[in-house]
């Protein structure tokens, strides 16, 4: 029974974009901050740190999860998926992000990571999901920007086109 | 804000979990699916010296029925039952209920047996298990007892568990022939705590309706099978009763209506969807 004094340092591994990682933490350390400031993987944001804004949401064993209502600690072993898995390279949006900047589906982009991460864990376990059921998704997140109406069509854009149903030319980074 | 220090354990057993918990004194915290302590955590409102994580354990990982009653232990989350295609039938309540707690991103971690531990007054679960008379079932080291949820909600986030105990399950009696249940929840957005939330079980005896949202614990009261003016005279004397306050989300005087209202109507439900 690993007993984590509140005292000293941990180490804590897991896989984060399939890649293998290891980070020195607290017992009390939250998951955003073991990324963020552990591994510099600053793309999952910090909002409320109360699990109300869903900025911070991240795959974990591939179900959703508040990244700031988990500790480190716990999530030792498991498999972990942010933001930054979902490009296809350097410079190269993924089919996701492709229809979020199409369709304008966001303006500041604090929130955008969080909703990103929860739309792409639904659409790997429902391809073919309606306006109301991905509506339902996106209603675990605030976004005081656009108004909702665009991230929907986006993310039913980039459904069908998961799908198979339409392609989009490949869009590239703005020099 | 940042949790306070506490130590970790990550329980491989659950005499561990339970021995843990004896040793500490009082001064540890069951750590479920953390969607309640941990931003509870996080705003420093609580501050165990001891975080016990149970979601290791195999032995509380999966529902089981047993004996009329679904046995839903510690360690099942949300989603998982949800997602659980018998669950419609064995207990119709929750099943209405579920899609309340939360968001789907909070449901994937949080547990039922967490809601219940936490006891929010405006929790769904637990309206669900005084609605349809469950129990917890609570372990310590030494024994372990069943608690009826009618005993169980002492308070406002207070419960009969004593320190050295974890709510090891709960139990959900399975859907009875003849019998009708519904829900319904007025809140400010959905996945939000309700204002108020109504379950109710209809059968050829009796109406029991039960309210959260308003006294300080889930609270039911049993009706005979009254209708027209008498049901309404009922619910307006429930409704007092509770003794509804004033908050930032909704007068007291809002409360009663919306206790008169969803009351009537889940009873109305209850009663339609009865065979």
């Amino acid at each position: 029974m690993p007993k984590l004094s509140a005292a000293s340092r941990h180490s804590v591994s897991f896989t984060v974009n399939g890649v293998a990682r290891s980070v020195e933490v607290e017992s009390r350390t939250l998951l955003t901050d073991a990324l963020r400031h552990g591994l510099g993987m600053t793309g999952t944001h910090v909002g409320c740190e109360h699990g109300v804004c869903g900025s911070c949401t991240v795959a974990i064993d591939g179900t959703m999860a508040r990244a700031c209502l988990t500790l480190a600690v716990a999530a030792e072993g498991c498999d972990i998926r942010t933001v930054e898995g979902l490009g296809l390279g350097p410079g190269r949006l993924g089919v996701l992000q492709a229809a979020f900047k199409r369709h304008h589906a966001l303006q500041c982009g604090f929130c955008t990571a969080g909703i990103l991460m929860s739309l792409d864990t639904y659409l790997r376990r429902h391809p073919d999901p309606s306006r109301e059921e991905l509506t339902l998704v996106i209603g675990g997140h605030l976004c005081r920007c656009t108004g909702y109406a665009p991230i929907v069509a986006a993310a039913l854009d980039a459904a069908a086109e998961l799908r198979g149903a339409q392609k989009h030319p490949e869009e590239t980074a703005h020099a | 804000m940042k949790p306070p220090a506490f130590d970790y354990i990550r329980a491989a057993h659950l005499d561990e979990a339970l021995g843990a918990l004896h040793a500490s004194g009082g001064d540890a915290r069951i750590l479920a699916g953390g969607q309640s302590l941990m931003p509870m955590l996080n705003m420093r409102l609580t501050r165990p010296a001891v975080l016990i994580d149970i979601m290791r354990l195999d032995a509380l990982a999966q529902p089981r029925l047993e004996k009329g009653a679904l046995v839903v232990p510690a360690g099942v989350r949300q989603a998982a039952l949800l997602d659980r295609a018998t669950l419609v039938d064995e207990v119709p309540l929750l099943a209405q209920a579920l899609p309340w707690v939360g968001h789907a991103q909070t449901r994937a971690r949080g547990t039922p047996c967490g809601s219940v531990a936490h006891a929010d007054p405006s929790a769904e679960t637990p309206l669900c298990l005084l609605a349809l008379e469950g129990e917890v079932r609570l372990r310590s080291r030494k024994r372990a007892r069943v608690v009826k949820s009618v005993d169980f909600f002492t308070g406002m986030m207070v419960t009969a568990r004593a320190e050295d105990e974890m709510v090891e399950a709960i139990a959900l009696p399975l859907r009875r022939p003849g019998t009708g249940y519904a829900f319904a929840e007025v809140a400010r957005r959905h996945g939000d705590y309700a204002i108020v939330a109504c379950a109710a079980t209809v059968d050829s005896r009796r109406i029991r309706l039960a309210v959260g949202g308003v006294a300080d614990r889930p609270t039911a009261r049993d009706l005979p099978l009254l209708d027209g003016s008498a049901l309404d005279d009922a619910l307006n004397a429930f409704a007092w009763d509770l003794g509804a306050g004033e908050d930032v989300h909704a007068t007291a005087r809002y409360r009663r209506d919306l206790v008169r209202h969803l009351g009537r109507q889940v009873i109305k439900e209850a009663l339609r969807c009865r065979n």
